[in-house]
């Protein structure tokens, strides 16, 4: 992701993101720090192709998401990214297992596959036994432990998680973030967005984001030092 | 570059029978929402499909009996009146209209100047609107009428004191069945009951009357011969030329006072009046569905502002534009065809019912129940086009901001 520029139109235009670049490589574990309003969830929304660039090129593996169309990009973030959010975005008219399995639906994949990974999935984030249960019935850390297999069930090479811990009690938090560290172990890519510093200072690579622009990285400080 | 790298560049897809699974998480979700939006298009369905049904049952029922009347029957009457008709042809008219070559055949009916009672301790004034007519035995065929029980006039029984019922004028008698022999009080004499006959599909005047053969009126009640009404039966495609003839045939002295009327056209009337009013019920049930259409336009509407955060989320996990579109125009799709498929059942329903209270034939009409059908599947589509737009637009980021 290279000289990144983000306006929302206005007058004048909001410049979210002013110049930004980051690398984020295979199997690194980042943490996007800073308060809010500083851009952090701008700089997630376009490193996971929600949202295009004003300016500037995002790359994904080496493919500039910028050629791409919808379809194409739909078809990186159905593929290849997994989401986790703050407020879970579970569908509560559904059970654990078929949220789960909307992960895999916009790959094509059939509904026998979908609920099959799906429930391995489960069983990975310690849900095991709430495979039917709809996630108004659970907890919230139950939830995000549902959303997080939610991004995973397609074995996304990149994790993009926006607070994911935002409103969970410490224990939950624990748990989740035990699953990141997981993941992490098991080669996935994973950024971490937070303004909670002990998590982000419990991550190998902390990013820290001010006013539109990369304060720090710690990366590059470790680099220079 | 496929070849190399299909991983990278596959397009997000959705299978077909996931398309349908997505529409209906929706509505399965929120039941009774579904359960009232559907309702609409239901009552609108139910009312368009039930009209037709109704208006083709009805209308077959009365076709039925325009057929069994024939629409190729004429009725001559001689006026009374102001031009100084006496209401009666002169003698010998019958055999004129017979000579028309157009006539298939002609029967005429006079009146008898006497009571009809049931006993002679009864008084003379208590006909109860039961009258006695003399015919000829050609009647029963011109008018295509049947003999409910015993017999019809024939050339022996013509001749004697005998008289046939109307189905009217034997239920006013209290004569059912004419296993042992009957008799009514005609005039001043006993004469026996030989037959009763089934309701005429049009001749209420005969319903109600009599019927004697011709010779014992004039040997037993002195009435006069002439005719005060003659049935014709025309070939067919000839009626209108047929119809200018008779006047003239009939009454050659007065044939402005003839008037030749066509009992069917009566009933077609009736077929058309009903006709005008299916039009309006249907026009009706139209607006029902028109009404029901713009509750499922509103319902969606509403779905895609509350369901922001699932199309956010859906377009993060690998949803295209056009997935989303698609997944909300299913959806109103689904509504619309769910209050389609009760308004068909419901309509057929309302039909059977009321036919079966009329004892009418039920005809559900193929096409109304497939185009009711398919007209809330249109409604639907046209309801869900905008909110899925709107759904389609939204941006992702967008939606996500909840």
């Amino acid at each position: 992701m290279r000289n990144i520029v983000k306006e929302y139109p206005g007058f004048p235009p909001v410049r979210a993101l002013d110049d930004v670049s980051v690398r984020i490589d295979h199997g690194e574990l980042v943490a996007v720090v800073g308060p809010s309003g500083s851009g952090k969830s701008t700089l997630l929304n376009v490193m996971g192709t929600l949202d295009r660039p004003t300016r500037g090129v995002v790359a994904i593996d080496g493919d500039d998401t910028a050629t791409l169309n919808d379809r194409q990009v739909a078809g990186v973030r159905a593929r290849r990214i997994g989401f986790v959010f703050q407020q879970f975005f579970l569908l509560d008219g559904m059970s654990a297992i078929d949220n789960v399995a909307n992960g895999l639906i916009y790959q094509g994949v059939g509904i026998k596959e979908r609920r099959e990974r799906s429930a391995e999935t489960l069983r990975r984030v310690g849900l095991g036994h709430r495979l039917t249960h709809p996630p108004s019935h659970m907890s919230g850390g139950e939830r995000q432990r549902v959303a997080v297999a939610r991004a995973l069930v397609h074995e996304p090479a990149f994790v993009l998680a926006d607070e994911p811990t935002g409103n969970l009690d410490s224990r939950s938090t624990g748990a989740v973030m035990d699953l990141i560290h997981g993941l992490h172990d098991e080669g996935t890519t994973i950024a971490v967005i937070t303004h909670d510093t002990t998590i982000a200072a419990s991550l190998p690579r902390q990013v820290s984001v001010f006013d539109g622009r990369i304060e720090s990285d710690s990366a590059m400080q470790s680099a220079f030092a | 570059m496929t070849a190399t790298l299909p991983q990278r560049t596959s397009a997000s897809r959705l299978r077909p029978s996931d398309v349908l699974r997505v529409g209906a998480s929706g509505p399965r979700a929120r039941k009774t929402r579904t359960a009232l939006s559907a309702l609409g298009v239901s009552i609108g369905i139910a009312a368009m499909v039930g009209v037709l049904g109704l208006s083709e049952s009805s209308k077959s029922a009365l076709l039925d009996e325009i057929s069994a009347l024939g629409t190729n029957l004429l009725t001559v009457e001689s006026g009374v009146g102001i031009g100084g008709g006496d209401g009666k042809f002169p003698e010998g008219s019958l055999a004129a209209v017979n000579r028309i070559e157009t006539i298939e055949t002609a029967s005429a009916v006079h009146d008898v100047e006497a009571s009809l009672l049931k006993s002679e301790f009864i008084p003379s004034g208590q006909t109860r609107g039961l009258t006695v007519v003399a015919a000829s035995e050609s009647l029963l065929e011109t008018l295509n009428g049947e003999v409910a029980e015993g017999r019809w006039l024939d050339n022996a029984t013509s001749e004697y004191p005998a008289v046939v019922l109307g189905s009217v004028a034997a239920e006013r008698l209290g004569i059912t069945t004419l296993t042992q022999p009957i008799y009514v009080y005609v005039g001043e004499h006993y004469v026996e009951v030989i037959g009763i006959l089934e309701e005429f599909p049009l001749s209420a005047d005969l319903d109600r009357s009599a019927i004697m053969g011709q010779q014992a009126s004039e040997a037993f009640f002195e009435s006069d011969p002439s005719p005060t009404t003659i049935f014709a039966r025309v070939e067919s495609g000839t009626l209108d030329a047929t119809r200018d003839l008779i006047p003239t045939t009939a009454d050659a002295e007065n044939p402005e006072e003839v008037t030749v009327s066509r009992p069917s056209d009566a009933l077609e009337a009736q077929a058309a009046a009903d006709d005008a009013l299916t039009t309006l019920f249907l026009g009706l049930g139209a607006v029902a569905l028109l009404v029901g259409g713009i509750g499922i336009a509103n319902v969606m509407v509403i779905a895609v502002i509350e369901r922001r955060g699932e199309i956010g989320l859906r377009r993060a996990l690998g949803a295209t534009r056009a997935h989303i579109r698609r997944q909300f125009l299913t959806e109103a799709v689904i509504l619309s065809a769910l209050g389609g498929a009760v308004g068909v059942a419901l309509g057929i329903g309302a039909t059977y019912l009321y036919s079966g209270l009329q004892g009418w034939r039920v005809i559900i009409p193929g096409t109304a129940a497939a185009g009711g059908f398919l007209a809330a599947l249109l409604i639907g589509a046209a309801a869900g086009l905008y909110p899925a737009m709107r759904a389609a637009r939204l941006a992702p980021t967008e939606a996500l901001r909840a």
